[in-house]
């Protein structure tokens, strides 16, 4: 049976199959690594022919379904630190409002697709490549030492130089707040651009920069990620018009019942085994995106609508 | 239907174009359709339009030329920037653009013969009927280096698409009086007012022409969260964070609901 679905925004029609079972996948995924998925599900959109513009407002609202059912497990064990996030938040909101400033205006130039693949391509290259050689350096001293797992090094340096100090309990730092806001305003302009929570960046920046306690790390991230896709989704739908509830709805139900299996899933995996793979699908999609910007297209026409709306 | 028939008979005789007048035979179409409008539903799959009808005359079938005919439908026509990409640093970009003033989102063809038997080259130019011609770029920069190419792409990526087709010899006509065709729309519509036009020819010579439109639109859910998200943006966004967050917390209860059994 050929279920096809016409998405009233995007103007498509899609197989809801298909799109149920892009949800599952990327929900599996992410219940297995605990990441938000975006970065995976939003270049899979582009693949499956959703307007890029639809796709990235879209899997924003999605993001937004998985973020606040993951920072509700988060809140019940105490492991958000809510003034930290709302620090965080205040950032994201002002990067988010400039992401899409930036994002409407190279829209009007034709230039939106190519800025968000370079994002991708930029950011899923960095992370992926880190990830992998961190990985493949845990599996190899793993294998000499026994398994000692180092401990996060505690940042001493010019982040406690900084005015304006705050206290987190929860986290238990003394801080400036001028770096959890900029990591919040980089965070945003990501997710507004690119369509993502932003977790795969906001994580490792909370513990490397900000010198946050692991145990609080997810659920703040997941806290101030609700706030900043909720928001994003706000001005793409009013200023846009691109988001597609529809598309979002398919996604989310795939999403979330593909999570809870993930979550299974992964308690089987050793940690630096579940890294690699993760790392190795990072960079598979950042090579197969970059390709499309390296390789002379098949057709190099492309049609758009006129700008106004 | 009956009477989609007896409408598509009294505008007949308004249609009489000047030049057709001047033919010793008059003919006129009487038009049937299988449907006049398409509704986009959310499962919508595309779909099929059977175009039937009949060639009216109070005089002998002439004998010099065959009657053929030709059925055009046509989608709302907006205006499309036309982006052409060439390697920038190492990497595809868009580079420069044409905006073709009017496109036709949809553009079938449908003939009972070859095209260019059917029709002249200027009877083409005067009725705007073959793909090419329905497009216009009259704005188009000429200053732009081959901006007819821009034009051509329109086409091509279209026609890849199944959204333009000439589709020679299937228009099917008995005895010179009856013709029937039917047009396959796709999946991918956009709504509108589809222009459903139909000529008769003699000799590659326009002798009448008939007019009527197909209603395509969104219904139901679609055309309600269509309009939503145009009338009302602020309240859609906040419907879809509020089913968002419902899912979200929906999902987290139930599953541990199950885990706690």
């Amino acid at each position: 049976m050929t279920m096809q679905i016409y998405l009233p925004i995007a103007e498509v029609s899609v197989n809801a199959f298909l799109l149920l079972g892009l949800g599952g996948m990327v929900g599996i995924l992410s219940g297995m690594f605990g990441v938000g998925g975006g970065f995976l599900m939003t270049p899979l959109l582009f693949f499956i022919g959703i307007p890029p513009a639809v796709a990235v407002a879209t899997e924003a609202n999605q993001i937004v379904a998985s973020s606040f059912s993951g920072v509700l497990a988060h809140f019940r064990r105490r492991t958000v630190d809510i003034k930290m996030g709302l620090v965080l938040q205040a950032g994201g909101l002002i990067g988010a409002a400039l992401g899409v400033v930036v994002f409407n205006y190279l829209k009007a130039l034709g230039q939106v697709d190519l800025l968000v693949k370079l994002c991708y391509v930029v950011f899923l290259g960095v992370v992926g490549g880190l990830m992998f050689i961190e990985s493949l350096n845990a599996i190899r001293k793993s294998k000499k030492a026994g398994g000692a797992a180092p401990a996060p090094r505690r940042q001493r340096g010019w982040v406690h130089a900084l005015p304006f100090k705050m206290r987190f309990r929860t986290s238990g730092l003394y801080i400036s707040v001028i770096p959890p806001v900029l990591v919040g305003v980089c965070v945003g302009i990501l997710a507004a651009i690119m369509g993502v929570g932003g977790g795969f960046i906001m994580v490792p920046a909370m513990i490397y920069i900000l010198g946050m306690p692991t145990k609080v790390v997810v659920g703040t991230s997941l806290f101030q990620i609700i706030t900043v896709t909720g928001f994003t989704t706000m001005l793409h739908a009013t200023t846009n018009y691109t988001v597609d509830i529809v598309l979002a709805v398919l996604l989310l139900i795939g999403g979330v019942i593909g999570a809870q299996i993930g979550t299974r899933i992964g308690v089987y995996l050793k940690a630096e085994q579940l890294r690699i793979l993760l790392a190795l699908m990072v960079i598979a999609v950042c090579v197969k995106l970059g390709l499309d910007l390296l390789l002379q297209p098949s057709e190099l026409f492309s049609l758009g609508d006129s700008g106004g709306h | 239907m009956r009477k989609l028939l007896l409408s598509a008979l009294t505008a007949a005789s308004l249609v009489l174009l000047p030049h057709s007048a001047a033919m010793a035979a008059k003919e006129e179409v009487v038009l049937g359709l299988s449907q006049d409008r398409v509704a986009i539903t959310a499962t919508f799959d595309g779909s099929e339009i059977l175009v039937f009808g009949a060639v009216k005359r109070e005089s002998p079938i002439p004998t010099d030329h065959p009657l053929e005919v030709v059925v055009t439908v046509s989608g709302p026509a907006p205006a499309v920037m036309v982006r052409r990409k060439e390697k920038k640093l190492g990497i595809w970009v868009n580079v420069d653009s044409v905006l073709v003033d009017s496109a036709p989102a949809f553009y079938a063809v449908a003939t009972s013969a070859p095209f260019d038997t059917v029709l002249t080259d200027t009877e083409d130019l005067r009725y705007r009927i073959s793909i090419e011609r329905a497009i216009r770029s009259v704005g188009a920069a000429m200053h732009i280096r081959g901006a007819q190419d821009f034009a051509d792409a329109v086409v091509r990526i279209r026609e890849k698409n199944d959204l333009y087709s000439l589709r020679e010899n299937t228009v099917a006509v008995d005895e010179q009086t009856l013709f029937r065709t039917a047009i396959k729309m796709p999946a991918d519509l956009t709504e509108g007012d589809y222009k459903t036009r139909i000529f008769l020819t003699r000799g590659g010579e326009v002798v009448s022409s008939y007019e009527t439109t197909i209603d395509v639109r969104k219904v139901g859910l679609e055309r309600f969260l269509y309009s939503l998200s145009r009338e009302q943006p602020f309240l859609y966004g906040l419907m879809s964070l509020a089913i968002a967050i419902a899912a979200g917390w929906g999902a987290s209860a139930a599953f541990s609901l199950l885990r706690n059994r």
